[in-house]
């Protein structure tokens, strides 16, 4: 099933990615060749098979509910793109 | 003893000389780093050389000898690390323009562990941005060379890593294994990289790519300093709970001991089509030495191996796509400089800050997970990866380890597969199975094309098993002498301004 430059470019909203026409284009032929590359997995026959998320049978690892340090405040702002000293500053969500 | 006679020795080497009072660990990262001043131009395995935390390092080993004090198991070696592990208040960018600035609060665990056995960092290593790639050719910063052949790549991933210790940077160097990050640019750089089991080695501190498949593992000359770094990086760490309790065997002191009645089992469908013919007639000689050595060899099934690339393409793209939606512009990392709102925001600082093929990515997996799209490609994908696990489940009950080509060329031109992605995936077409079934796998030299290319041969081993890998790997190399042969980078170079 081929997709089309109108469902990349719906994809690339929901990916949160900007894309140029000229990406649109390229980006469009090159994941119509990957998915129809990726259609081969149809080929399996996988009735009654449990997918594998993980390749550890591990859930619900616990540790005590102990303190611990943590980052301080001015070290973990250090590396933020805009900051008033005591918060992450991010542009106006609301109106 | 001259620095040139020393660079290129293994690591053990090293730590023979500096216990016997030979040589100074100042002296030999001294060695090193002239040896990078040299050729890294050329080679451009590294992002970040630290000369002055290497010195000092190396002169507080050299100090805390001489007052008899107890040093790790390291003490006064170099290590190159792949740039995607977090380095305290040392530059971590992934390769990335969005991490291009981001200087990391705190040591991944496998760093602590290296400072903790006094090992010396010399610096962080090129690699394709956030691993996503099997040239190293999508770094946002550099093109790094493989040293055999300066106009070839070295593979990828950890193309850095890799041409750092064939390039004589650093006798170990420590990378990360998605899809065969790890062992395919060891199999095109003519050294040793291992990807351990999953659940093996801490990643905390490691940015992560595809959750379910990333591990850490080691980088070396030899499979002797190849168990030696395993032993220092790996074991459980509470800081990542899918780090596995299970106590760390020393891997050094059991490698010499050959495995009694070993079975072998060669992957028919890796020696069929789609494998170049000089690196099939390497693994077939490989195998004539595991029979002459009384192994007992036979043919085994993968049936569904050539699913591999599509399912990983499912999987580590959806994996990805989340993992990655943390570069919001926000916390850390590049921010667009003009936006409209929010949304623009977002948008525009991850389009300016992502390269093309981590965009890819993104978008693939994005898709995959989408409504509409989950169950056929996401939920079919994990399907196959339970059939891919239960092929390999299957043939450990027959034998002991597997082996084929860890990649099916030699290295490749720069510039080659670039502008055809899935050519590019296919590189990786006999390491991503080990990542999907989660078990350990090693690759390491194994002969050189006539053109003086490596050939790596791919040994794979059930889950936690590395102990077992090791000494099957040691087995062969003890044979052969492919592991002794080393880079001549002045050829290289000089091949390389003859031809331009």
């Amino acid at each position: 099933m081929a997709l089309s430059a109108e469902q990349v470019q719906a994809v690339a909203l929901l990916a949160r990615l900007r894309l140029t026409d000229e990406e649109l284009a390229v980006m469009t032929g090159q994941l119509n060749k990957i998915v129809e590359y990726v259609e081969q997995l149809h080929e399996v026959d996988t009735k009654d098979v449990e997918p594998l998320a993980h390749p550890l049978p591990i859930s619900n690892v616990f540790r005590e509910d102990r303190l611990r340090p943590s980052l301080p405040r001015d070290v973990a702002l250090r590396n933020a793109p805009d900051t008033d000293g005591e918060f992450f500053l991010v542009p106006p969500v609301l109106d | 003893m001259s620095g040139e006679s020393l660079v290129g020795r293994t690591a053990l080497e090293h730590l023979d000389a500096l216990a016997k009072g030979e040589l100074s660990a100042r002296e030999l990262v001294q060695a090193y780093l002239e040896r990078i001043e040299r050729f890294d131009g050329h080679v451009q395995a590294f992002l970040l050389v630290d000369a002055d935390g290497a010195v000092k390092k190396a002169a507080e080993v050299d100090e805390r000898r001489a007052r008899g004090e107890p040093l790790g198991p390291l003490a006064g070696v170099p290590v190159a690390v792949k740039d995607v592990l977090c380095t305290e208040g040392q530059r971590t960018t992934c390769a990335s323009r969005i991490l291009e600035n981001f200087i990391p609060p705190y040591d991944a665990t496998v760093v602590r562990k290296l400072k903790e056995a006094d090992a010396v960092l010399i610096g962080k290593t090129n690699m394709d941005e956030f691993a996503m790639g099997s040239s190293t050719e999508n770094s946002a910063f550099q093109v790094t060379r493989n040293p055999w052949d300066l106009t070839r790549a070295p593979g990828g991933s950890s193309g850095g890593s890799a041409a750092a210790v064939a390039a004589c940077f650093a006798p170990l160097a420590i990378g990360s294994d998605t899809g065969g990050s790890i062992r395919q640019p060891a199999a095109l750089c003519g050294v040793v990289g291992l990807k351990p089991t999953y659940g093996r080695v801490s990643r905390y501190g490691l940015v992560a790519f595809a959750s379910s498949l990333d591990q850490i593992g080691p980088f070396a000359f030899d499979v002797r300093d190849t168990a030696l770094l395993l032993k220092v990086i790996a074991g459980h760490d509470p800081l990542d709970s899918t780090s596995v309790a299970r106590s760390v065997p020393d891997y050094l002191a059991c490698v010499e001991e050959p495995l009694e009645g070993l079975k072998v089992g060669v992957v028919r469908e890796w020696l069929s089509e789609g494998v170049d013919p000089e690196v099939a007639t390497a693994v077939r000689d490989a195998v004539a030495v595991y029979e002459k050595l009384g192994a007992d060899v036979c043919d085994i099934s993968l049936p569904h191996s050539k699913y591999g690339i599509p399912a990983y393409y499912i999987v580590a793209p959806a994996e990805a796509s989340s993992n990655l939606a943390r570069y919001d512009g926000v916390h850390y990392g590049y921010r667009a400089a003009r936006y409209e709102d929010m949304i623009d925001m977002y948008c525009r600082t991850r389009a300016e800050g992502f390269g093309a093929e981590v965009k890819r990515r993104i978008m693939l997996g994005t898709y995959a997970l989408s409504a509409g799209y989950y169950d056929a490609y996401y939920l079919k994908a994990l399907k196959v990866r339970r059939v891919i696990r239960e092929d390999f489940d299957r043939a450990f009950e027959q034998v002991d380890v597997i082996i084929g080509p860890t990649s099916p060329t030699p290295a490749f031109r720069l510039g080659e597969r670039l502008a055809d992605p899935l050519s590019m995936y296919l590189s990786d077409i006999y390491t991503v199975t080990a990542n999907l079934a989660g078990i350990a796998g090693i690759s390491l030299p194994c002969g050189f094309t006539q053109d003086g290319l490596p050939i790596g041969l791919q040994i794979l081993a059930p889950p936690f098993e590395e102990e077992r890998l090791l000494r099957a790997a040691r087995m062969y190399e003890r044979e052969t002498e492919w592991h002794r042969r080393r880079a001549d980078l002045q050829q290289a170079v000089a091949a390389v301004s003859k031809a331009g």
